[in-house]
């Protein structure tokens, strides 16, 4: 938990609205996907979970369907459609699959992880 | 001796093979100790299929399209059979038959489903070249051959099958002519009145109805190869000549075994469809019940039935059938129902008849006014179902019956299918009742496919269709499973219902419409749904800032997603047409980005393996050299696969491979419920394999056959034959149409074939809106199309002119880096993704 740091990834006018984009960055020594999604219509608007997809295994889930599933922000993975959580990243559909969950912030005009 | 009793059926017409398939059913759930070794003995040189819709084989189903079962299924029952096995003898003494080959067989019991011939009158000159039947595949056969030498064609018969081959003489192209001996066209199902009009409309359609006419003679003739010489001292030329004069029963076996025959044939029967002798059972139409003989399928199958259920001991029996009757002869509706001629003493009836329209209706009901007895329809059936169903079930008259008949009578009590008993028979083929449609909503089926498949309803004659419909969404209702056909819990509408809100409200982007009609965000249903349905009206281009995320998996990237996050590319190859140059160029890029390559099965090819920062690139380079996006990844028109036609092949009648290239450039792009596929064929040898396709085009000499809704994949269905010899400009015209309706009705990710087995109607309808623009709404069917085909945009050739969408072409938004998951491994030389074995460990990061 400790040498977890805020990175700079990109400028917040990289991101597209409801949809999303892949991060790369450096997670304790080692590089990691994080797919980090932009929701206007919530008050949240960002959200940040891992890229893998633990049931396709591919790097994709940034590719996937931004919606809500009983108001719980959700993306629908592009390859087999099951839905992962994006405040707790817990797949709807199988409650043994999980992805990571980062923090995400806005700061001075770019977009930060903390990871 | 061995317990295993020993059954011979003796003929597998339908009715044969439906007594097989109920032995062998109904012994599965009696679990009967009983065990039976059957043999089927046929005459006929192939297993039972559909007599029904024979005449399906002259709009291009074969012989495999009408078969009914198949001899692997026959081996799965271990039921043996013999094609080509006629059997010429009965020795009831000794429970042996033989065939004609000389084999001897015995039998403990014996079921003779020999069914029946057409009678060929005695007319002097009958037994010449080209003086056919219509009964058989092979007759259907020799039919086509003598109207390739033809040009006119008599049939003598005006009865039911008469009127049905005389349209098959005339889609086959021959100046057609109906002679009959009596006043009037279906004397047996229809009156006076009922016959006029149908005669009316048949001369209308170009085929000559000469009544009351008796044949003497037929001889060579100087004007055509054969003239019929009537008894009134005139005549008639003609080439060919088709007999349908009756059917006469199949009973030369009965005869020489003397078992008990009718004074006019026919192998008497009791209840339990046993003959004379005990061991002995007769059922379909060499059977006589009651002195009746059952000219139709569905008397048949319920004998069938009986007679399997009493040789495992059951108590069923056989009392009579229904004989009413709902067909299309020649695009004319006619329907008769039970009494029909007002035989009943002291019967009344109420008549309509609309000359200009060409309409005839009467009802013939008891004394009292109280039950409905019969009823004929000619021009319309559109009553039938509820006539049936009063006369069938003995519900009680309204106060004014006429108002049954009467067009446009505003309180035309329709008979909800709640007033039914659950006795009720909806499909008489398959005798299912209301009661067995109710028991399988009950177990599960929520919609009309699946009920088709559990009780087989609908799928004889299907003529209920409707009815079924009905039935099953009134029960779904009625139990409280609502029917529901809300998209997704974002909106409480179908995207039929969506659909027309997007088009009457001019709504532009999801989020408009989610803030006027839906809740939440959204989802990966409703976004792609509203994306598909934005696109078919308003054309956008779909990555456009409101468009990109509601576009699924594939037309996100404007590529298909491959199981490891690579896409494939195809560039639209038009009709399978394309230059050595191109070709080349396909070669190249496949090359340089090293993708995997292969042909599909649309006539065009699929590059493997491409990351998504390479997609722009590679697109530069096959659109420079003149190729276009493929719309592989969308719902939206795919292929048009087409032969080389006439241009090339001998055997050629029109240009598919340029009618296929105007098709395809017309529609390419256009967004739909799902993805269609066409096909067409420069003759009948249908090298394009057009009947398996949405829309289906097949050149004739004359001009084109459409067929519509046709699928080849995970639930293949024959397309069907929607309009005959018609030219470039009604062609597209329909095509239009057809697409347009098919968007504006379809349920989600439903594909045309599933889309016309659920509309009410069915073919018959489609053909009414499209072709006589019943709904008034083609003239809005063709501008939108019109509208749709002249915004059409290469989406990746706006794509690669437009820096802000290409932006999301990368894989990290930080990072030129590529994906390092992504692994290939070579295979026939060539790239494949690598299994998770074969990749080097990644390092997976615990998460704290
Ligand atoms: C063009 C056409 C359209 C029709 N349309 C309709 C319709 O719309 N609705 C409807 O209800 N009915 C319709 N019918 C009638 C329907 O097809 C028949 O009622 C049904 O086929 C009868 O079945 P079956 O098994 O009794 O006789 P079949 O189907 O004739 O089968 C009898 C079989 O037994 C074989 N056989 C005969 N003798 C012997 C022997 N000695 N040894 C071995 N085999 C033998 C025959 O070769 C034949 O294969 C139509 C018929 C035709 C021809």
């Amino acid at each position: 938990m400790s040498n977890q740091q805020w990175q700079r990834v990109c400028a917040e006018t990289d991101l597209f609205d409801d949809a999303g984009v892949c991060a790369l960055v450096d997670s304790q020594g080692a590089d990691s996907q994080v797919a980090i999604f932009k929701v206007s219509q919530n008050e949240q608007q960002l959200y940040a979970i891992g890229n893998f997809d633990p049931i396709g295994k591919a790097n994709v889930l940034y590719r996937g369907i931004v919606g809500s599933v009983a108001n719980e922000p959700v993306v629908a993975s592009p390859l087999y459609k099951q839905h992962f959580s994006l405040t707790n990243g817990k797949c709807l559909q199988d409650e043994d699959v999980s992805v990571a969950v980062y923090s995400v912030r806005v700061n001075d005009g770019f977009i930060e992880l903390l990871a | 001796m061995s317990s295993l009793v020993n059954i011979l059926v003796v003929g597998n017409g339908m009715v044969g093979h439906h007594f097989v398939e109920q032995l062998i059913k109904q012994q599965e759930t009696l679990d009967s100790a009983s065990k039976f070794q059957v043999t089927v003995l046929s005459a006929e040189p192939r297993m039972a299929y559909d007599r029904v819709h024979l005449s399906e084989y002259f709009s291009g189903k074969t012989a495999q399209d009408l078969s009914l079962t198949t001899k692997e299924e026959y081996d799965q029952w271990q039921v043996d059979i013999k094609t080509n096995a006629k059997v010429t003898n009965i020795d009831r003494q000794n429970n042996q038959v033989t065939l004609q080959t000389g084999e001897v067989l015995t039998y403990d019991k014996l079921v003779l489903a020999t069914g029946s011939y057409p009678f060929v009158p005695p007319i002097k000159g009958n037994d010449q070249p080209h003086c056919l039947v219509y009964r058989t595949i092979e007759d259907l056969e020799d039919i086509q051959v003598s109207a390739n030498e033809s040009k006119t064609g008599v049939v003598i018969g005006g009865g039911l099958l008469g009127l049905e081959a005389a349209n098959a003489l005339k889609e086959l192209g021959l100046e057609t002519h109906v002679v009959e001996f009596a006043p009037q066209l279906m004397a047996v199902q229809i009156d006076q009145g009922g016959g006029a009009v149908l005669k009316d409309k048949i001369e209308a359609l170009g085929v000559k109805v000469h009544t009351q006419k008796a044949t003497t003679e037929i001889v060579k003739s100087d004007q055509a190869r054969y003239k019929l010489a009537f008894s009134d001292g005139t005549e008639l030329h003609t080439d060919l000549i088709l007999f349908s004069a009756g059917i006469r029963p199949h009973d030369e076996l009965a005869k020489t075994s003397a078992l008990a025959m009718g004074e006019r044939g026919g192998i008497v029967i009791n209840n339990q469809c046993v003959t004379s002798d005990e061991d002995i059972y007769a059922i379909g139409e060499c059977a006589l019940w009651n002195n009746f003989i059952f000219g139709l399928v569905a008397p048949g199958y319920q004998m069938a039935k009986v007679a399997a259920s009493h040789l495992l001991g059951q108590t069923e029996s056989f009392t009579g059938a229904d004989m009413s009757t709902k067909l299309k002869l020649m695009g004319v509706d006619v329907g008769s129902i039970g009494d029909a001629h007002g035989k009943t003493p002291e019967s009344q009836a109420y008549t309509y008849e609309n000359q200009p329209e060409g309409v005839y209706k009467k009802i013939v009901v008891n004394k009292d006014k109280t039950k409905l007895l019969g009823a004929v329809l000619v021009g319309d059936t559109s009553e039938y179902d509820t006539l049936l169903q009063y006369m069938l079930n003995g519900i009680d008259l309204p106060e004014a019956p006429e108002g049954l008949i009467l067009p446009m009578s505003d309180d035309k009590p329709a008979l909800g299918a709640d007033a039914l008993p659950d006795t009720a028979i909806i499909c008489s083929c398959h005798n299912v009742s209301r009661g067995d449609i109710v028991t399988a909503v009950e177990q599960g089926a929520c919609d009309v496919a699946t009920i088709k498949q559990c009780t087989k309803a609908s799928t004889g004659c299907g003529g209920c269709a409707a009815l079924v419909k009905t039935v099953t969404d009134n029960e779904l209702a009625a139990r409280g499973v609502e029917v529901n056909t809300d998209l997704c819990e974002h909106f409480a509408y179908s995207r039929t219902e969506l659909y027309h809100i997007v088009k009457a409200e001019k709504i532009k982007t999801f989020e408009e419409l989610l803030t006027k009609h839906g809740n939440g965000l959204g989802c990966e249903i409703c976004k792609p749904t509203a994306g598909s349905i934005l696109a078919s009206v308003w054309n956008d281009y779909v990555l456009e800032k409101q468009h990109l995320p509601l576009q699924d998996t594939n037309d996100l990237f404007l590529a298909n997603m491959q199981k490891d996050g690579t896409y494939s590319v195809v560039p639209r190859i038009p009709g399978g047409e394309i230059t050595p140059d191109k070709l080349i160029t396909i070669g190249e890029v496949a090359k340089k980005y090293n993708l995997y390559t292969k042909i599909t099965g649309g006539q065009r090819i699929d590059l493997f393996g491409a990351r998504v920062d390479q997609l722009p690139d590679i697109w530069t380079a096959l659109i420079d050299a003149g190729l276009e996006t493929g719309h592989a990844y969308g719902k939206s028109l795919r292929t048009v696969k087409s032969c080389v036609g006439s241009t090339w092949c001998r055997y050629g009648v029109q240009d598919s491979v340029s009618m296929a290239l105007l098709v395809e450039n017309r529609y390419k792009g256009l967004r739909s419920p799902h993805k269609i596929k066409m096909a067409v064929s420069g003759c009948t040898r249908e090298c394009a394999e057009a009947q398996s396709k949405d829309i289906g085009v097949i050149a004739t000499d004359k001009g084109w056959n459409l067929y519509v809704c046709g699928n080849g994949g995970m639930k293949p269905r024959h397309a069907d034959l929607f309009a005959t010899d018609i030219d470039d400009v009604t062609l597209i015209k329909y095509i239009d149409r057809i697409l347009m309706f098919y968007i504006a009705t379809a349920d989600r990710l439903q594909r045309t074939s599933v889309w016309l087995e659920n509309l009410e109607g069915g073919l018959a309808y489609l053909q009414k809106v499209v072709i006589d623009d019943h709904l008034g709404i083609n003239d809005e069917l063709e501008q939108q199309m019109e509208y749709v085909v002249g915004t059409y945009q290469c989406e990746w050739k706006t794509t690669i002119e437009n820096p802000q969408a290409l932006k999301r072409f990368k894989h990290y938004v930080n990072s030129d880096k590529s994906d390092d998951n992504i692994v290939f491994v070579q295979e026939r030389e060539q790239i494949r993704p690598a299994r998770s074995e074969e990749k080097i460990p990644v390092k997976t990061i615990e998460t704290i």
